[in-house]
């Protein structure tokens, strides 16, 4: 049967058929949706976790059971996930372990574009990268064999291109492996206490894994040969590959699917039969590195941006500027200046993060940000946060910069706040927020517990009190861990009451000490009535003045011209759209004339 | 060397929530079913909050790219007249471009900080062939459901595209829920008679 799947899609249904049963992630874009799909098959269980430390160890645990499991995460997440896995790697394996990453390059939802290819190397990992659905779905059977075999953990290493592409998959194939020969725990502490006198015996080993590793990449039909024309020759790895396939059709590839360890002989055989060898890959000079390493002449990064995605396009100028293609590449009409209007993304209409952030905004405080569908509130007209650095850091900088200015005497008024989502401070703000209790900073973190993790698409949390399998289950207080914790002042608000929250933040922002404040408004994605009558503008009273857009809410813009005296610049009626409002009463609250009232025309829910 | 040049290629663009991806996997399956190879590609994650959404759909043989390079689309799909614009660099000469008329204008223009496109009728009809620019929405709407929009459009370039009609019923049919099945059908010969 042939489906089109979209490269996550197609890692989940590997997994199922390679005889996965447990699997344990956070989420992180562009990998979330191998969890999802994972989730829908018979017969597994699959969770969301705190974090990827959280999810990773979740996995081991059930590796060490004999349980085939996998764990999937962003590119980042690897990075919270590093500690388990640096020390995994000598542990090794019970059950088949794969951890499903997904880089960004190009950083279409990302802080970063770091390549994670280097973490395979780091931990002396097998790495595998598909080039597309198909290969997704066809490397993971083989990435638990490899596992298993040779125990070890394996990286499965995704890119945006590959995990939100969809292709055709053949699934006439498929079945489900069984692999309960392996099932159960034995102690053996040897391998799974990693004390020093435990772990220097299992470093030797690691390197006589990597090197048999080494042989099998050597032999693996993961990377091949497609022999053409030799006066070019390439190698290439991942989405690159097709790319080249693209723009170059009829040059010889050495197509790597099985990158770490490398096809050392493989790479040189090649490299001696071909007249120009080039390396396409995206960011990091992880292959050409090695080339050179082994003594072999190949250009590379001097063609391929190390910045960014790849493309069709930016491969075919490379290889122009190398002169290879000879044929001209499509040209580019001229961009009419029209076209420059951006269109960023925003908060939706009735976002509960609005209130919070337009009422932070009229408190002249340094207020730290973190991540999540709240970082919107960088951008004008909200504009209120000042830092975004990674998940849970908003409360640990706000800290730091509370104890600088009191170390170094920094003459400063402007109170500090850290602003963070529940799914972040559920993730790793909880730690951060322990030193603000511990080392006590005059600091006042704003949760806004909007009871789901929003922008990679509503997932749920801790605090959702529902599983991903949509049962019910405990739902974490926040308002009693936050207590629990040891800080003294703390209370909820009502980010739809753009008053009484001003309020609030000045009343916390006037006391020393810590304090947190729970903001607290279900995600309007999640709720599909309106949470009060849809609103309209009264032209009779609306004098144009402009505050109610300072809301930066996409249901409202400048409607029909009012005046325009003197030849100065229009001034609007401003205008709701009654599809888009979902009646948050915000616009009503902070217009001053009084124009904005529920729409009379509209029936009463 | 040369490239290769046997895909067809089509963009589809328009802002979040206006249901770009769901008529790009529409698209998809109608030439996986007419016996091609194909892929589609687009990014999600932040354009879910109202920003600028695209989809690439190819297919030929055998596809290699996801997507689609710059100046290299056989059609333009847009459901918005200002995206249309923003992609019109992305069309071959001699490509083809479908516009559903519909305006979205951001808040950032409603703040005074940018400007909607002037005349944005007048630039597609100048850089595409056989352009049609059409108020889907209202054809939509005098079927009974503004939903309609997607499949109308989808309607008008399956005339652009040598893939059987009785394909594109087939998957839009599975695609939608049973009860606007035969409104969907409807809908899409509305679009086959526009272009
Ligand atoms: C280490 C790491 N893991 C995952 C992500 C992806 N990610 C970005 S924001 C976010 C969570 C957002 O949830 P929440 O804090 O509740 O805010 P909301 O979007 O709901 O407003 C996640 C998982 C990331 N950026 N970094």
């Amino acid at each position: 049967m042939k489906k089109l799947l979209s490269g996550n899609e197609a890692v989940a249904l590997g997994a199922f058929e390679s005889g996965v049963k447990v699997a344990s992630a956070y989420p992180g874009t562009p990998s979330t949706e191998i969890m999802e799909n994972f989730a829908r098959y018979e017969g597994v269980y699959a969770e969301w976790a705190p974090n990827e430390k959280v999810a990773m160890e979740v996995v081991v645990g059930s590796s060490m059971a004999g349980v085939r499991a996998l764990t999937s995460l962003k590119h980042v997440g690897l990075n919270v996930a590093a500690d388990p896995l640096m020390t995994l790697t000598y542990i090794g394996i019970k059950g088949g372990l794969v951890i499903a990453c997904a880089d960004d390059p190009g950083m279409h939802s990302s802080q970063n574009e770091q390549d994670n290819r280097f973490y395979a190397r780091f931990a002396q990992i097998p790495m595998f990268e598909p080039c597309d659905s198909q290969e997704a779905r066809d490397m993971m059977p083989l990435a638990y064999e490899v596992s298993e075999k040779f125990d070890t953990p394996v990286l499965m290493r995704l890119t945006t291109r590959i995990s939100h592409s969809k292709g055709v998959v053949d699934t006439s194939d498929s079945k489900v492996s069984d692999t309960s020969e392996r099932y159960g725990f034995e102690s053996d502490l040897k391998k799974f206490v990693m004390i020093p006198a435990h772990a220097r015996a299992r470093h030797p080993k690691l390197l006589e894994r990597e090197q048999a590793l080494q042989k099998i990449s050597e032999k693996s039909d993961l990377n091949f040969i497609e022999w053409a024309d030799r006066s070019v020759g390439v190698i290439t790895s991942g989405i690159s590959y097709q790319y080249v396939k693209e723009v170059l059709p009829d040059v010889s590839i050495l197509k790597l699917g099985f990158t770490y360890p490398l096809p050392e002989q493989k790479i040189r055989d090649f490299a001696k039969q071909v007249t120009k060898l080039f390396v396409v890959e995206e960011l990091e000079p992880y292959l050409e590195a090695k080339l050179r390493e082994y003594g072999i002449e190949v250009a590379g990064k001097k063609f391929f941006s190390r910045i960014g995605e790849l493309s069709p396009e930016s491969v075919g100028k490379g290889f122009e500027k190398a002169g290879v293609l000879t044929e001209k590449l499509p040209s580019l009409r001229p961009l009419s200046a029209d076209v420059q209007m951006p269109r960023p993304p925003l908060m939706c209409a009735a976002c509960p993060h609005r209130g919070l952030y337009f009422a932070l905004n009229k408190l002249k405080a340094i207020v730290h940000g973190d991540i999540g569908c709240y970082t919107l509130s960088v951008m004008p007209p909200l504009k209120s946060i000042e830092t975004c650095l990674c998940m849970g850091a908003s409360i640990s900088m706000a800290h730091g910069m509370a104890k600088a200015k009191a170390a170094a005497g920094i003459d400063d008024q402007r109170p500090i706040f850290a602003t963070i989502g529940d799914s972040t401070f559920f993730h790793s703000g909880i730690n951060s927020l322990t030193d603000v209790v511990f080392n006590q900073s005059n600091v006042n973190v704003v949760i806004l517990d909007n009871r789901i993790t929003a922008m990679t698409g509503a997932q749920v949390n801790p605090g959702s009190g529902v599983t991903l399998q949509g049962e019910p289950t405990a739902a974490i207080d926040l308002e009693k861990l936050v207590r629990s914790l040891g800080v003294e002042r703390v209370r909820a608000l009502d980010p739809y009451d753009i008053k009484g929250t001003i309020e609030i933040l000045k009343e916390e922002a006037a006391i020393e000490g810590p304090s947190v404040m729970i903001s607290r408004g279900p995600c309007v994605q999640m709720t599909k009535a309106n949470l009060n009558p849809v609103h309209q503008v009264n032209e009779t009273d609306c004098i144009g003045c402009t505050l109610c857009l300072r809301l930066g809410c996409p249901a409202i813009s400048q409607g029909d011209v009012i005046s325009n005296k003197d030849g100065k610049k229009p001034i609007h009626y401003a205008c709701i759209d009654p599809v888009l409002c979902r009646g948050c009463t915000m616009c009503a609250q902070v217009c001053k004339s009084k124009a904005i009232s529920v729409k009379s025309s509209y029936p009463k829910e | 060397m040369t490239k290769n040049k046997k895909t067809t290629n089509i963009l589809i663009v328009g802002t979040g929530g206006q249901g770009v991806v769901l008529a790009s996997e529409i698209l998809s399956y109608v030439a996986v079913e007419s016996g091609f190879d194909a892929k589609k590609s687009e990014i999600h994650g932040m354009s879910q909050r109202g920003g600028v959404v695209s989809s690439h759909v190819r297919f030929g043989n055998k596809v290699a790219s996801p997507t689609i390079m710059a100046g290299d689309a056989d059609i333009l799909l847009s459901f918005e007249l200002a995206e249309a614009v923003r992609w019109l660099p992305y069309l071959a000469p001699g490509g083809k471009a479908a516009v559903s008329n519909q305006r979205i204008v951001p808040p950032i223009v409603t703040m005074g900080a940018a400007d909607y496109p002037g005349n944005p009728e007048k630039l597609i009809i100048e850089q595409a062939r056989d352009a049609v620019i059409t108020d889907a929405q209202k054809i939509a709407g005098d079927l009974g459901n503004t939903k309609l929009v997607n499949t109308i459009m989808l309607g008008v370039i399956s005339n652009y595209l040598n893939l059987p009609k009785e394909n594109w019923k087939k998957v839009i049919s599975g695609a939608v829920p049973q009860k606007f099945r035969d409104l969907n059908l409807v809908a899409f010969e509305k679009g086959c008679e526009l272009g």
